[in-house]
């Protein structure tokens, strides 16, 4: 660029020749520079703008074009990455504390038909029918020939009736993958497991949601990918299950009940190892809840949890363990048990007269329920509601299903004295076995709290201290005893040093009142009484015993045989070696004079 | 000198050009052969899940007691009872049974010692 001088000579000696003020000139030219220096600066910062808009456009253009790209196209696994897909379900399994499988999947086809598709409907509905003969061809026959587009006939089919609607040969007959939730051990554990359904449904597959029990309550755990299909442990033991269901069903038709249920728990970790209620169903095919009568009688109610039954007797135990915790008496204290006790308009009778006094270990072993409301009214209402309230008896069980959070026992109303009394033998007091095994296992355990859990546990639970060591030693020898010399006597294993406390309760009336013939008889028992393992709470609703001249209802002629039977069967498979029952050492008592 | 470097840059750059394209053509087949893979080891893994799940149902406990019932007279099978624990130590040891003597030893030595 040629620069041109702010004072060119020529000019500067033309003006002043005519007299005119160089300066004009000076100032001419600068303006002139500045106007170019300008014209410059501005096209040079034009050409960056437009450079820096150019490169923006292209930046956003590539993000929008790579967005949209990844919207519209389908979804496609990585392939590059060096492990594959461990994901195989879409549900995870359900295994027992061995790793045996309860619950699995099964891929199978659902059949849909599009009815545009199909060629020869009428032919086509005649032999649906034939394969399902659950179908109605005249139905079928409207919903082929009407508006519909889509419709759903069967959610699952076998391999055979695939084959076989395969063979129809219609193009309008279309098959969906499927998975489908498989109990492979059928009725065994169906009231833990509950069962699955199909949710929201498409043609290429299903949501597998569960319904009940345990596949409801970890129904995010299972479905949950993060997992990658890592099995649901519980803390069921598949055999000593099946034990335990095969026994309590002899025992439920020997006896002529109703219904039945067992529950046996390990007394230090809280761990369920086999919970049966029956009758029961098959969860492959789950039948549908009662529309009428009683929930109770629906093969689906879980007597175990949700049953809420005056346990009767069995409460007996915790009025004698809070006696003895609190100081109030020892195993020899005498109580008086002269009957019947009045008390208002009400009057408590024992099933036998046993005298006028009885020790408190007695009281116990003979089941008296004049004894029992004495001791409570000593301990007094406050003291007691406390203690069953420590003991988990006021509250829902914390056990993993569904059904557990609805079964809050029922309490009385207004805890009078003489709610204290009828409650301190189980009367005026609803819980579930659950419960009552939960509470029977701190009784013995040493004296700490266990919540009962469905799920394999790595230790003991330790959880607050309900009673001291020492009382619980002195209530394992109560419930021995009870075994030994009481009302339990069909209790007697032989290597297991059974303990336990038998329970017999009028069921209530649902008008009100109580039937004169039928009872709720359980057996809560410890095994083996000397160093407690296990707890096994047997219950039978509406037993009758018919082998002696009259029918005999109470719990040590029908559940306990029955308990007994199920702990001879269940102790070998749980590792239990027999053994010769250690003899009470003889020991000093150091007294001062 | 020049125009020597013009030709080595163009033989370099059609090197690169066939090495490149092997390369992408390598991949792509890996790829394939991965997806075929995994696309065989998710069979695999399905037909393992139906086989676990048969197992399970063969071992079923009501089949196996069934079986167990069916099959007395040969195997003799009773549920497990107390009577079946034992100690070791009333478990008898077998009986030694010596081997018969082939080779007897010399018993009849020197007794003397050599110097």
């Amino acid at each position: 660029m040629t620069r041109t001088p702010l004072r060119p000579l020529a000019r500067i000696l033309d003006a002043r020749a005519k007299g005119e003020n160089p300066d004009v000139i000076e100032r001419e030219n600068i303006r002139k520079r500045h106007e170019e220096m300008r014209d410059k600066f501005r096209r040079r910062s034009e050409g960056r703008l437009l450079v820096l808009g150019v490169f923006f456009f292209c930046v956003f253009a590539l993000v929008g074009v790579r967005m949209g790209v990844l919207a519209m196209s389908e979804p496609g696994e990585p392939r590059t990455a060096a492990s594959g897909t461990n994901i195989v379900a879409q549900r995870a399994d359900i295994v027992d504390r061995q790793g045996r499988i309860l619950a699995t999947n099964l891929s199978t086809y659902s059949l849909y038909a599009q009815p545009p598709l199909m060629i020869d409907k009428r032919r086509s509905a005649r032999e649906l029918v034939a394969i399902f003969p659950d179908l109605d061809e005249q139905k079928l026959v409207k919903q082929f020939t009407g508006k519909r587009k889509f419709l759903w006939i069967k959610k699952k089919l076998s391999p055979e009736q695939m084959q076989q609607v395969h063979d129809i040969g219609d193009p309008g007959l279309l098959f969906g993958p499927r998975e489908m939730r498989l109990y492979p051990n059928g009725k065994l554990a169906a009231h833990v497991l509950g069962g699955a359904s199909f949710g929201r449904e498409g043609v290429n597959s299903a949501e597998v949601i569960g319904v009940a029990g345990v596949e409801k309550t970890f129904d995010a755990y299972l479905r949950d990918p993060a997992n990658g299909g890592r099995p649901l442990q519980l803390s069921l033991d598949l055999t000593v299950q099946a034990a335990v269901r095969r026994v309590l069903w002899g025992g439920m038709k020997l006896m002529n009940a109703r219904g039945a249920t067992a529950v046996l728990m390990d007394v230090k970790t809280g761990e369920i190892v086999a919970l049966a209620s029956l009758p029961d169903f098959d969860p492959n095919d789950r039948p549908r809840p009662l529309t009428k009568g009683e929930a109770a009688d629906s093969p689906l109610f879980n007597r175990a949890v949700q049953g809420l039954y005056e346990l009767g007797s069995t409460y007996k135990i915790f009025a004698a363990a809070q006696a003895l915790d609190i100081g109030l008496m020892n195993p020899s204290t005498l109580v008086d048990t002269k009957g019947p006790l009045r008390w208002g308009k009400y009057k408590i009778r024992d099933f036998h007269n046993y005298g006028n006094q009885l020790t408190l270990t007695d009281v116990i072993v003979k089941s008296s329920n004049i004894g029992a409301a004495r001791v409570a009214l000593q301990i007094g209402a406050k003291r007691q509601q406390e203690f069953l309230k420590s003991l988990g008896l006021f509250d829902p069980t914390t056990l993993e299903m569904v059904e557990a959070r609805g079964a809050r026992p029922l309490l009385p109303p207004k805890w009078s004295e003489i709610s204290t009394m009828t409650v301190s033998y189980g009367h005026g007091i609803s819980a579930s076995p659950v419960h009552l095994a939960a509470a029977y296992a701190a009784m013995v355990n040493g004296g700490t709290r266990v919540q009962p859990t469905l799920l394999k546990q790595a230790g003991p639970q330790n959880g607050e201290r309900v009673i001291s060591q020492k009382t619980s030693e002195t209530i394992r020898n109560m419930l021995r005893q009870v075994v030994v010399r009481g009302t339990a006597s069909f209790g007697e294993v032989e290597g297991y040093a059974v303990g336990g406390k038998t329970g017999t309760a009028d069921k209530p009336k649902p008008t009100g009142g109580y039937y004169k013939d039928k009872v709720i008889a359980t057996f809560a028992s410890v095994f083996p009484a000397n160093d407690p393992k296990y707890v096994l709470i047997v219950t039978l609703d509406e037993p009758v015993e018919t082998s002696g001249p009259k029918p005999r209802r109470t719990a040590g002629w029908t559940a306990v045989p029955v308990a007994a039977e199920i702990i001879r069967r269940v102790a070998p498979l749980l590792d239990i070696r027999p053994q010769i029952e250690p003899l009470h050492p003889v020991g000093v008592t150091l007294t001062s004079n | 000198m020049r125009s020597f470097f013009f030709v080595l840059s163009a033989l370099a750059v059609m090197g690169l050009a066939f090495w490149a394209y092997r390369e992408s053509y390598e991949t792509q087949q890996s790829l394939k052969a991965v997806s075929e893979l995994q696309a065989r080891i998710g069979k695999e893994r399905e037909a393992l899940s139906v086989l676990r799940a048969e197992w399970a149902y063969l071992n079923r406990p009501d089949r196996l007691r069934e079986l167990a019932d069916l099959n007395f007279d040969r195997l003799g099978l009773l549920p497990l009872d107390a009577g079946q624990f034992s100690r070791v130590d009333q478990v008898a040891f077998p009986a030694v049974t010596l081997p018969p003597i082939t080779n007897p030893v010399d018993v009849v030595g020197n007794l003397e010692t050599t110097q």
